[in-house]
């Protein structure tokens, strides 16, 4: 059990939650503003190569299976679909907080949290099911 | 009206829910769904999709501000993350199942809870009272309360937290927010959490919350790119714009007008939802 002492001041070079947190914002900011790049590509492209009606979003149908897979989508973004690279963006903005679960890991690893570096990895562990193997 | 046009002005409607979402402190999902299925006639699925990944764009976009404050406690959003993520599974999975008219009607009652909750005056609770549950799991720290001066916190009812925590998680698969205001409800008055930390632990969390039913919405095909591009870039330029707007402006005042909206929109939902227009 601990006692109800603040913890010490983080010591600069030394692994601390401030020094994870900043890392951990750099990297969100960078994913974002990755993702929104590609994301404002295949926007333009669609702008620039869509000229019928506006689509119907009235009614629900979901989306093709081009435009759910991975294969179909890294085909489409090879074929420069403008909806394929809008979903490229769209993934990399979903890795992004997958990614900071990942270094969470790292740091509470290096930390020696050996409790919140698994708290940690059962997070992720929930993602990557919810992302890859949940029906 | 032609595509090219239906995007423009997507985008221009999604700069302001974001400024919205921002200033009102509510989030740009709680904002844009209301706007898609009421405004723009989009089926609700369609609308959920494309906020979920708003929501995304925002949580990450923000966290770099956030983190240079030293509110945010990682060890409290990671612990309470295990309950979220979980709860969105289950929502998302709820989402695929539940007919469009009910989920209407829950986002309205959930867009009435978060006009109340923005506007309530809210009790700073928090105390260094050692719990046995929080201190075994760490859920503590310090939060800055002036220069140099720094204030010590220990969480309380953790089971109560994590409970309504799983709830918002639930909220968040079933609706493609971010259900801040229940976060915040289940850190500030649950656990009795530092309301800053709340609020900024809140924010962190969002993201990994909503990329549990990314997945889940994907393969579903809620979410439709040509409409997801003016919404997700509208969406996080007007939340980025409303955070540097925030620290000038009058907040109380904004919240109390934007409340207003926000209550109008939430009935509007639940009258469509109930007379099966959405």
């Amino acid at each position: 059990m601990s006692s109800l002492t603040t913890p010490p001041a983080p010591q600069p070079g030394a692994w601390s939650d401030q020094r994870i947190e900043n890392w951990v914002g750099v990297m969100l900011r960078t994913g974002v503003m990755l993702a929104a790049g590609i994301v404002l590509i295949g926007g333009i492209l669609y702008l620039v190569h869509s000229h019928g009606p506006r689509p119907d979003y009235t009614h629900f149908r979901g989306e093709p299976a081009a435009l759910i897979h991975l294969g179909g989508i890294a085909h489409g973004v090879a074929a420069l679909n403008p909806e394929s690279i809008i979903m490229l963006g769209l993934l990399v903005l979903i890795a992004t907080p997958v990614a900071r679960v990942v270094m969470c890991i790292v740091g509470f690893f290096f930390e020696r949290d050996r409790l919140y570096a698994v708290v940690s990895g059962v997070v992720l562990a929930i993602l990557l099911y919810s992302l890859f193997l949940h029906r | 009206m032609d595509a090219s046009w239906f995007s423009l002005i997507l985008l221009a409607t999604s700069v302001l829910a974001g400024l919205l979402g921002a200033l009102s402190g509510l989030g740009g999902g709680v904002v844009i769904v209301p706007v898609l299925t009421v405004i723009f006639r989009v089926d609700i699925h369609y609308a959920i999709g494309a906020s979920l990944v708003s929501v995304i764009a925002t949580s990450s976009g923000a966290a770099a501000a956030y983190v240079r404050e030293g509110f945010s406690n990682i060890r409290v959003g990671m612990f309470l993350e295990i309950a979220t993520t979980l709860g969105a599974l289950l929502g998302a999975w709820l989402t695929t199942r539940v007919p469009s008219h009910a989920i209407g009607v829950v986002f309205g009652v959930v867009l009435l809870y978060s006009a109340y909750a923005s506007v309530k005056k809210h009790e700073e609770t928090h105390t260094q009272k050692p719990d046995a549950l929080a201190l075994r799991l760490k859920l503590r720290g310090s939060f800055p309360t002036g220069p140099g001066a720094h204030e010590d916190y220990v969480a309380q009812r953790v089971p109560a937290g994590f409970s309504l925590m799983a709830l918002a998680g639930t909220l968040s698969g079933l609706l493609g927010i971010g259900s801040g205001a229940v976060k915040v409800i289940a850190m500030d008055q649950a656990m009795r959490l530092p309301f800053k930390v709340s609020t900024t632990t809140s924010n962190f969390m969002i993201g990994v919350t909503a990329a549990a039913s990314a997945g889940i919405y994907l393969r579903s095909g809620y979410i439709a790119p040509a409409l997801v591009f003016p919404v997700m870039l509208g969406v996080l330029l007007g939340s980025l714009i409303g955070s540097r707007v925030l620290v000038r402006a009058r907040v109380r005042t904004l919240r109390l007008v934007f409340a207003l909206v926000i209550v109008a929109l939430g009935v509007e939902m639940i009258v469509n939802s109930i007379r099966g227009w959405l």
